[in-house]
């Protein structure tokens, strides 16, 4: 699968938008020296535009085109497909967007330094979601987590931040030692392969044939370390603590960006190395590691779902909303269990479809919370009443969100949702579907209450507005925008095209 | 010649007892000393393989994990002194701001 001929033009186009991220680091780097104090805001408007404008170069170079053919590139290091290229978009637009949107938030915003980290842990992530060798993939998970840990504590001053910060980082190192010793498990076992496209083969070879048992450990180290890494049950923990402590343009980005290239590299790893065709001696392996994320998808909706309804602090919430909404995402995963390739390209395409509405819903309400607790100081709940009447277009912009995150349409969460349950059945998992739908209808619940808070519940302070500056209508407006456009005429579109390109990973 | 399995037994229970220091331990530093120790079991059992097999992979891998240690320790201890400046202390179980 190695391209024999080393191309270095198209070698360098597979990797164009890593190369203008570093680019646009250093830009920001040498902004943040040379402009004089006062000018933080140039420094954010110039790393969320360039941001923007890096998402785009991914859609140029789509796989497929003369210029950059689909395969693996440096040496099998990064694999140049649309799986990598649709969470490249993803993670690029949700940095950009954090960017515009960590502005006015004081402590963190006027520090150009805030910036250039944030697009260092891009770069990880972009890394992770083309990733295609087991040094890569390591290598990627940790320039993305360890700039994350820095950001979690970014308000150094601040208790709250600090002990997230540290939370953090305990549970995030124990993580990555977990995986990184069932990678160094799984180099053994396949003859000292690093590809994971070379592992997958090696292992399918039946050159390993004596027992499964030890692939199958390996295995679970590497899950369990996803598992911390995508916030899934039980591994979920740390998640409310640091959701809750990190500063919220923090939260948002690593919500969404750090969970959406896990995913990306989740798939991958399974699909590559552990196929749904892969036997070894007599067991099937992919019986297994089904019914792992079939398991943690259960217990995670349920008990993210569960314990939010009892969530006073809106950032608590929407930290328990995320952990139900990898539960449901781990629904698409365990859809690739399915035979048929046709099926199997739906699964992928699901799992990619949640987790582009997701990162625009999620930073959508994200964004209002900034807002608002930039205004009030306030991050409770009960403090979100009368919002319709201070400012209606907000509280218009946060029901947008949470509708999506439950999945009502016309938001986009409804088709998330659509899709993954769909996959689920045709993959012949009818229960999970059923699970699923279940979960969304207690999910339902809670985000309208926040909903009723805002509408009907009175306050005294009804009559202190909200302020909205520039950049934050920008930022309120592409979100929303993109949640009911991914919500009405664009999901099928985009669903059917996704399903289209993933179709082409399973050839060969 | 010493055998393969010795040096896989080896870094596994290097491995459990990284592990079990981070599930025991409450003094942070320790933790963090438990996590170093996990991650040189796994470059103990990479260095390992990549002899049987003979393939120099793994020692660039374990170069790689060495890197990524040492910006891991420059993060962590960074982290560890904010913690320690704002509570005076340094144990896990005091991390207990947030409830709920």
């Amino acid at each position: 699968m190695i391209a024999t001929e080393f191309d270095l033009a198209t070698s360098l186009l597979a990797i164009l938008p890593e190369i203008g991220l570093t680019v646009l680091a250093l830009i920001v780097l040498a902004l943040d020296l040379s402009l004089p104090k006062g000018q933080h805001r140039t420094i954010a408007i110039v790393a969320g535009l360039g941001l923007g404008f890096i998402a785009a170069l991914p859609l140029i170079l789509w796989p497929g085109s003369q210029a950059t053919p689909e395969g693996l590139y440096w040496g099998g290091m990064v694999r140049h497909d649309v799986l990598s290229q649709i969470f490249k978009v993803m993670v690029l637009l949700a940095a950009g967007i954090t960017c515009l949107m960590s502005l006015d938030v004081k402590g963190v915003g006027h520090r150009g330094e805030f910036y250039l980290i944030i697009i260092v842990s891009t770069l990880g992530m972009t890394l992770m979601a083309g990733a295609a060798d087991l040094i890569m993939a390591f290598l990627a998970l940790e320039t993305t987590s360890i700039p994350l840990y820095l950001l979690a504590a970014f308000k150094r001053s601040d208790p709250k931040s600090a002990e997230s910060g540290v939370k953090y980082f305990l549970f995030g190192a124990f993580a990555s030692a977990l995986m990184l010793f069932g990678m160094s498990l799984l180099f053994g076992f396949s003859g000292g392969q690093t590809g994971l496209y070379q592992i997958g083969q090696y292992l399918g070879s039946q050159a390993f044939a004596d027992n499964a048992l030890p692939v199958l450990g390996a295995l679970v180290l590497i899950i369990v370390g996803f598992g911390f890494k995508i916030s899934a049950v039980p591994f979920h923990f740390w998640t409310p603590d640091v959701y809750e402590g990190a500063p919220t343009p923090v939260t948002a980005f690593l919500s969404v960006a750090s969970k959406s290239a896990s995913f990306a590299l989740l798939v991958r790893f399974l699909m590559a190395v552990f196929p749904a065709a892969l036997v070894i001696g007599d067991a099937q392996i992919k019986d297994f590691w089904v019914q792992l994320m079939a398991a943690s998808a259960v217990i995670s909706m349920t008990i993210g779902n569960v314990v939010a309804l009892a969530q006073r602090n809106i950032k608590r919430l929407l930290a328990y909303s995320s952990i139900a909404q990898a539960g449901y995402t781990l629904i698409g995963v365990a859809a690739l269990q399915a035979t048929s390739a046709e099926v199997q390209a739906q699964a992928v395409a699901s799992v990619g479809f949640y987790m582009f509405m997701y990162v625009f819903t999620n930073l959508l309400a994200f964004a209002v919370v900034v807002l608002f607790s930039e205004a009030t100081g306030s991050e409770t709940i009960a403090d979100l009443a009368g919002l319709s009447r201070r400012n209606p277009a907000l509280a218009l912009m946060m029901t947008v969100g949470l509708l999506s995150l439950a999945g009502v349409p016309p938001a986009a969460g409804f088709f998330g949702k659509f899709f993954v349950f769909n996959a689920a059945v045709q993959s012949g998992l009818v229960w999970l579907a059923v699970v699923g739908v279940l979960n969304a209808i207690i999910g339902l619940y809670y985000y309208l209450v926040v909903i009723k808070v805002m509408y009907v519940d009175r306050s005294e302070d009804e009559d202190k507005p909200i302020p909205v500056s520039r950049p934050y209508v920008w930022v309120l407006a592409i979100t929303a925008g993109l949640v009911i456009v991914l919500g009405t005429v664009g999901a099928q579109v985009v669903f059917d095209w996704a399903v289209r390109s993933a179709g082409s990973l399973f050839v060969g | 010649m010493v055998q393969i399995e010795a040096y896989v037994i080896l870094s596994a229970v290097l491995f459990i007892l990284g592990a079990m220091g981070v599930l025991l331990r409450r003094n942070a530093i320790l933790v963090f000393m438990s996590v170093e120790l996990m991650l040189n079991a796994a470059n103990l059992a990479l260095v390992a393989f990549a002899k049987q097999w003979n393939q120099m992979d793994g020692h660039l891998f374990v170069f790689f994990v060495m890197t990524v240690a040492a910006a891991e320790v420059a993060v962590g201890l960074a982290l560890i002194v904010a913690i320690f400046r704002t509570k005076h202390s340094i144990d896990i179980d005091q991390l207990h701001q947030m409830e709920g």
